[in-house]
């Protein structure tokens, strides 16, 4: 048996997923010869620190009654320093002018020979290059599948997976909010771009400010991600061609339905583009999925079209995809 | 609601059994409904192929899908419909399509003389409104379609018009 000593660095909706997962995985992670001990929580008002395992439901229903799982006013750079642990679960919220506070995390955890997963895509879209050189050169390991595509295995699949095939083009829907705003209009006629919004705000399917969703920021540095990781480019947000949903109109989506086509927000990464604007999709494509579903289209050299869909966020969901980085470590190690 | 289109359509095959299944299994594949194939045996092509008209009903979505399966499959697509414009680009354009001039954009492409619009419907549900519209410019080859297509970005781009192309509409000009 092996015991990795994890800290978790931010407790919103998806650091509380990561201790969910970790909580329910407990049996299967022993039998993999896994003993998975998170050491820390930190959020924004303080910690939690044992050494030998925080109790996570405690934590959990802790941060439910009281707001935070505070017990010690220390803060997230304190802990990744000076606590002894292996992997810094990086959950922080994403900010992709300054990509704090994540970049500060992740570079610090580097820095004290820890390994990173992180679920938040600030750092990556600032500074990319400079993370996984600092990574490298102190010899630990990097990974961030939860940044593209929530729970749909994208970076892990180009990179392991499809070893060996030139990857040639990557497209998809990499926003779950935009899918679900455009499918709604299609289904339902003479629902407004407006309509649909109250809607997805009710249901907690868009945010208070959709601004970064709906404008097409968001599946943006996700063509970022895609293209500094599966295509080796060394690019910034600025380098991608974005135009949002906001003006998509019923009697579009109307006219596309009567030609046998749906519109879907698409992000594309190839050589010579990066992009993310409406696109005509033809019924019954495998890139035609609907509701709040993401997927990606893989153009591969060797092997075709590889098309993997699932959902693009959630609690759960995205812990799910943080968990297999933290197996595909234990793996490595 | 226009869900298919007629499409009359040349095809040469090689003298050799199983040719007339690679072309009707992918028409098969994406939903055509035939009508008729005819083979001109007395016609016989100077590369020794026999020219095969079919005619067939298909979403008009599928038709360039067909096309690539057909050139997968060898099979040699002589024309499209009557007209030899064989290459089509079906968009949704959203703006002020009308007080920008539609007459204006349509003209230039038709002044390239090697593509044109052969279809535009409009839907403008305000009249200070965004419209929306759909729109097929057709041309004699793909890199004629392509140099259309850019200007036609272009223009649309001067005239803040919102253009969706079909996925995969980017393709490289040849020449």
């Amino acid at each position: 048996m092996k015991t990795l000593r994890i800290s978790i660095i931010g407790f919103g909706s998806v650091g509380q997923g990561v201790a969910r997962v970790i909580s329910m995985k407990q049996d299967y992670l022993q039998s993999i010869g896994l003993d998975l001990k998170v050491v820390a929580i930190v959020d924004s008002k303080g910690c939690e620190i044992d050494a030998k395992g925080i109790n996570l439901n405690n934590a959990l229903e802790r941060k439910a009654t009281t707001g935070t799982v505070a017990l010690l006013d220390k803060d997230s750079i304190y802990v990744i320093k000076n606590i002894e642990h292996d992997i810094v679960v990086d959950t922080t919220p994403t900010n992709i002018e300054t990509g704090e506070p994540g970049l500060s995390n992740i570079l610090t955890a580097f820095e004290h020979k820890r390994h990173v997963v992180t679920s938040s895509k600030g750092p990556l879209v600032v500074d990319h290059k400079r993370l996984v050189e600092t990574a490298r050169k102190n010899n630990v390991e990097f990974r961030y599948e939860a940044t593209v595509g929530g729970a749909i295995p994208i970076l892990n699949l180009a990179r392991d997976a499809l070893a060996g095939n030139k990857i040639e083009r990557i497209e998809g829907i990499l926003n779950g909010t935009c899918n679900f705003i455009l499918s709604r209009m299609a289904e339902q006629e003479g629902y407004t771009y407006e309509d649909v919004l109250s809607e997805a705000l009710g249901l907690g399917i868009a945010e208070t400010d959709p601004t970064s969703d709906v404008e097409g920021y968001d599946a943006a540095c996700k063509v970022v991600i895609l293209a500094n990781t599966i295509f080796n480019m060394n690019v910034k947000f600025e380098d991608v061609a974005i135009t949002g949903i906001t003006r998509i109109t019923p009697e579009a989506l109307k006219l596309a339905a009567d030609h046998g086509y749906v519109i879907k927000l698409i992000g594309v990464v190839r050589e010579g583009e990066l992009s993310v604007a409406p696109k005509l999709v033809p019924k019954g494509h495998p890139l035609s999925v609907r509701g709040t579903l993401n997927v990606a289209s893989i153009q591969t050299q060797l092997a075709g079209h590889i098309t993997v869909s699932g959902p693009g966020a959630g609690s759960l969901e995205t812990a799910s995809a943080i968990l297999s980085d933290i197996i595909s470590i234990y793996r490595t190690q | 609601m226009k869900e298919s289109t007629r499409i009359s359509m040349d095809l040469e095959l090689k003298d050799i059994p199983g040719q007339l299944a690679l072309a009707l299994i992918p028409l098969s594949e994406f939903k055509g409904n035939l009508v008729g194939v005819f083979h001109h045996r007395e016609k016989r092509t100077p590369s020794g192929r026999i020219p095969v008209n079919m005619a067939f009903e298909i979403a008009p979505a599928n038709l360039a899908p067909l096309l690539e399966k057909l050139a997968e499959n060898d099979i040699s697509v002589a024309r499209v419909n009557e007209d030899r414009l064989i290459e089509q680009l079906f968009v949704i354009l959203i703006g002020h399509i009308v007080h920008t001039d539609i007459k204006d954009t349509i003209d230039a492409i038709d002044k390239t003389g090697s593509a044109e619009v052969i279809d535009l419907s409009l839907s403008m549900p305000k009249i200070d409104g965004e419209s929306s519209a759909h729109m097929i410019i057709s041309a004699t080859g793909k890199n004629e379609l392509e140099h259309a297509r850019r200007l036609f970005l272009d223009i649309a781009k001067g005239k803040n018009l919102l253009v969706i192309e079909p996925i995969g509409s980017d393709g490289e000009v040849l020449a």
